[in-house]
């Protein structure tokens, strides 16, 4: 959708679930996930339109990629065995690298200089809470994200302040 | 580098903290202000009432994971949804589209939507007209039971059919 005009153009047109777009840093290419081929993946086509290429191959489930600020990896939540994890890949789906694992992970946002993710955790049953989490790409150093009565969805600046 | 970074935050903790206040299966589908019918329930055993339509039609159907294709229970439940509607042309009604929590939110959301449009489908193929149909998706945002076992999920996934009185 352009934003001055209003005007949005449809870019796929398939019957299954394709959502949670996000675009590369330099505003070519998208990527998303779709459950076109029997499960949810990760795909990446052009802004333009045309055809999409599937970049995840592993067990599992797919979703909500977002491309890194540097543009050279995608951050996604990964649904395996009951278990939610968040994950990193380079674009062309290589070096697949699972960050976390818990009940429920999902919706990573990257900082601005590409080296942590922030996500929302979510714990399992009645008494159920949502809260921030960041880890390093690494892997290393998870930790929660204090908030005053927890927390989802985070959205991560570009100005990292 | 700053030890710490500060972060802008869409923060849903307000709504999260209502929902988990929730008792379990406290939640009342359509309920939450979401289609802003003031009708009066009526009494159960009147044919015509919104109430006999929720307890003895059933406005509620369920779907397998992942799944929105309408089973031959659903299929039953929403026949008699649209003898009802065609019997009682006062109401419109809004179909609402639900997800157990197994799933990110968007996917959840779009799944939800896919309900609420099979049991739309289903109900103007059996001769209700579209124009008294609406549709909402609230994927996995509003669970009718809080618990995260197969019990809840199977309760979870489903879609619900609110009506509303054209005449308010």
């Amino acid at each position: 959708m352009t934003l001055a005009s209003g005007q949005s153009r449809r870019l796929t047109s398939d019957a299954s679930i394709e959502t949670a777009p996000s675009f590369s840093p330099d505003g070519s290419q998208i990527v998303f996930e779709s459950d076109r081929s029997g499960s949810q993946q990760l795909y990446i086509m052009s802004a333009n339109g045309g055809a999409a290429k599937r970049i995840s191959f592993g067990d599992g489930r797919y979703g909500t990629p977002v491309w890194s600020p540097r543009g050279d990896m995608i951050a996604f939540t990964k649904q395996s065995k009951g278990r939610f994890h968040i994950g990193v890949m380079r674009t062309d789906g290589s070096e697949e690298r699972l960050l976390t694992a818990s009940f429920l992970d999902e919706g990573p946002t990257w900082s601005p200089n590409g080296r942590v993710i922030m996500f929302t955790r979510e714990t399992q049953g009645v008494t159920g809470k949502a809260n921030l989490y960041s880890v390093d790409i690494s892997g290393r150093n998870l930790k929660p994200v204090p908030t005053a009565s927890g927390g989802s969805d985070p959205a991560w600046s570009p100005l990292g302040k | 580098m700053k030890n710490r970074y500060r972060v802008v935050l869409i923060i849903s903790a307000l709504a999260l903290a209502a929902c988990s206040n929730n008792k379990p299966g406290s939640y009342l589908d359509g309920s939450a202000g979401t289609t802003g019918s003031g009708y009066e329930a009526g009494s159960a055993s009147d044919p015509a009432s919104p109430a006999y339509f929720q307890q003895t039609v059933g406005d509620r159907v369920y779907f397998a994971v992942d799944q929105a294709t309408v089973d031959g229970a659903a299929q039953a439940t929403l026949q008699a949804q649209a003898d009802w509607l065609i019997a009682n042309s006062e109401y419109s009604m809004t179909i609402e589209g639900h997800a157990d929590e197994q799933g990110t939110r968007e996917y959840n959301l779009a799944l939800g939507a896919r309900r609420a449009n099979a049991v739309r489908e289903f109900l103007t193929s059996r001769g209700v007209s579209g124009d008294r149909l609406q549709t909402v998706s609230y994927g996995k945002e509003r669970p009718a039971e809080l618990c995260s076992a197969e019990s809840c999920y199977s309760l979870n996934r489903r879609a619900v059919s609110v009506l509303n009185n054209v005449n308010f």
